[in-house]
């Protein structure tokens, strides 16, 4: 499968501070390579780098150190400017022009010609579902509109990379679902769709593969089905009537004991402890049992493991 | 592919500016100025055409004047600002295109002000020429339609493109809109008596140093007070051909090397 983005130790600090600048590492050695189809998720905090790795891409950044490429090119080549599309974190676009303006002025500037222009900014309007909308002037726009915009400029080119920075930022939980199908949809189309988001739900729900940075460093990678089948991490058994004796007595053969309520409680079971006869002494000492259920490893539990 | 990248930069800039109501704001100040310099006129025996020319092409020139630096200062810094820079430059789009084809939208609004004013002060002046009797026209020192005001419009329209690209030069290293504006503003009334910086020494009397440091600025400098020819063509006194091909030709190179710092400039900048 053919590499479409590439990191090498990819570094870039930042200068605060005007009397006595400090270096602030925003992206600390990233090296990565992202293939072609699917869906990568860029995940992390707030301040994680996750922006930064995607304006370096784009050579809105300049690295300190290392190097990137896209389709084999360096960032800020037109060539590959012309084959990737991308959504910037809040979309602000020119207030005097309409969404369908907007969106044909891009397409000239990808190569379409006037009328060719006109038709791919109708449709991809249509595709975000502002098409009736189209003729209105941006600064009527809501923050979810322009999201759309935005997301139909990123499209407007046809393009093979779609990189999408926060795009469920500022959308209500209609839109967000709007979006998650079209990425979907992108991936059905073939495209690789690179995107950065703060939401594991969304993330779990979509990606293929992800990244996970914190503190400008990647702290886990790789296919989100190796990621979380590390996989299943025991049982949980929900009991009723169980003393406070009991649950303390169950105490090594369990990594976690919640109290659920009166007399109920969760017991998460260690990985090598078998279900039956943990039920089976629990059953013993007049517990009634009311759930079992396998444990696995949730994007979140890699996520918040990494960043610890 | 570039020249049309950047033909679409430039009527997209134009757009912007003909929706820009600073431009509406300009305009409007302009027909007050030129309404204000007839009515001077018809109290001024005999003097009415010279003072609607006066009057009519230092309008020009000021509302050119603030249309490049207000409408041009913000062309790039509030597409940093709002970060619609981010969008564009993900396209396939060289930052020298967007930094030429943001010139010369600017200098497309900026030329089609002037001669729409232009057309208005010929309109004026074309009434006031209709309806004087003979005998006050041959008292005129030039006609009221003399074809060397067109001149004057020429060199107006290259005058405001140097002013165009010292705006685009400052607003492509500075963060801040006002900083802009300053600098421009300062460079432009500066450059309005470059002459006078050139030859410091023999107007006032200061130590060699600072004579040689004034001088040296005076030459640096675009000297915007040599396009100013409005004052021989009113009274009707003769411009040398040579002198207008030297100074236009020396406005735009100057423009040239300013926008081509820009791109530079632009070249290197980062957006975070």
């Amino acid at each position: 499968m053919a590499t479409v983005v590439s990191t090498d130790r990819l570094t870039k600090d930042f200068k605060t501070g005007v009397w006595r600048p400090r270096i602030h590492r925003g992206l600390d050695g990233l090296t990565l390579d992202i293939p072609s189809g699917g869906v990568f998720g860029l995940l992390g905090p707030n301040g994680a780098g996750k922006s930064t790795t995607l304006k370096l891409l784009l050579r809105l950044l300049t690295p300190t150190s290392g190097q990137a490429s896209i389709f084999g090119l360096a960032p800020g080549d037109v060539r590959a400017h012309q084959r990737l599309g991308f959504l910037p974190e809040n979309p602000a676009f020119y207030d005097y022009l309409s969404a369908e303006e907007l969106l044909a002025y891009f397409a000239g500037l990808c190569g379409a010609t006037a009328a060719d222009a006109k038709s791919r900014a109708a449709a991809m309007l249509d595709q975000v579902g502002i098409g009736a909308d189209r003729r209105r002037p941006l600064r009527q726009y809501s923050k979810g509109m322009i999201q759309r915009v935005g997301i139909a400029q990123a499209l407007v080119n046809d393009p093979e990379l779609v990189i999408l920075d926060e795009p469920m930022s500022g959308l209500d939980p209609v839109g967000r679902r709007e979006v998650r199908e079209l990425i979907m949809k992108l991936r059905d189309q073939g495209r690789t769709v690179l995107f950065s988001s703060h939401i594991l739900s969304d993330a779990e729900l979509l990606c293929t593969r992800v990244g996970i940075l914190a503190k400008g460093k990647l702290v886990a990678s790789g296919a989100l089905t190796e990621l979380t089948a590390s996989g299943r991490r025991g049982n949980e058994v929900v009991a009723s009537n169980v003393t406070d004796g009991l649950a303390a007595s169950m105490a090594p053969r369990v990594s976690r004991t919640t109290r659920i309520g009166d007399g109920r409680f969760a017991f998460d079971l260690k990985t090598e402890e078998a279900v039956e006869p943990f039920i089976a002494a629990l059953a013993a000492a007049g517990a009634s049992l009311v759930s079992v259920q396998p444990l696995r490893t949730s994007l979140e539990d890699v996520f918040m493991e990494s960043v610890k | 592919m570039t020249g049309r990248r950047i033909g679409l930069v430039a009527w997209h800039v134009f757009k912007e500016s003909v929706r820009d109501r600073v431009l509406y704001g300009i305009a409007g100040f302009a027909v007050v100025l030129v309404g204000v310099s007839v009515a001077i006129g018809q109290i001024t025996a005999g003097q009415d055409v010279k003072i609607i020319k006066d009057f009519g092409l230092a309008t020009i020139e000021l509302a050119g004047a603030l249309i490049a630096i207000f409408i041009g200062i913000g062309l790039v810094a509030r597409e940093i600002e709002r970060k619609s820079i981010f969008g564009l430059l993900a396209k396939p789009l060289p930052r020298w295109e967007f930094v030429a084809g943001k010139y010369l939208g600017l200098v497309l609004t900026v030329v089609v002000n002037v001669w729409a004013m232009g057309a208005a002060l010929f309109g004026v002046l074309a009434v006031l020429n209709w309806i004087s009797p003979d005998n006050i026209r041959l008292s005129w020192e030039a006609p009221a339609l003399d074809p060397h005001l067109l001149l004057v419009l020429v060199m107006i329209s290259v005058e405001l493109s140097l002013l165009t690209a010292v705006a685009l030069f400052c607003s492509t290293f500075s963060s801040s809109a006002l900083v802009s504006v300053v600098l421009t503003v300062g460079i432009f009334v500066a450059g309005l008596i470059s002459t006078d910086l050139r030859h410091f020494t023999d107007l006032v009397v200061v130590s060699p140093v600072v004579g040689y440091i004034v001088s040296a600025v005076g030459w640096v400098l675009p000297a915007f007070s040599e396009f100013d020819i409005k004052s021989q063509v009113v009274h009707g006194v003769d411009v040398p051909g040579g002198f207008v091909l030297f100074t236009l030709a020396y406005g735009l190179l100057y423009a040239a090397a300013l926008v081509s710092g820009a791109v530079l400039i632009f070249s290197r900048r980062e957006f975070k």
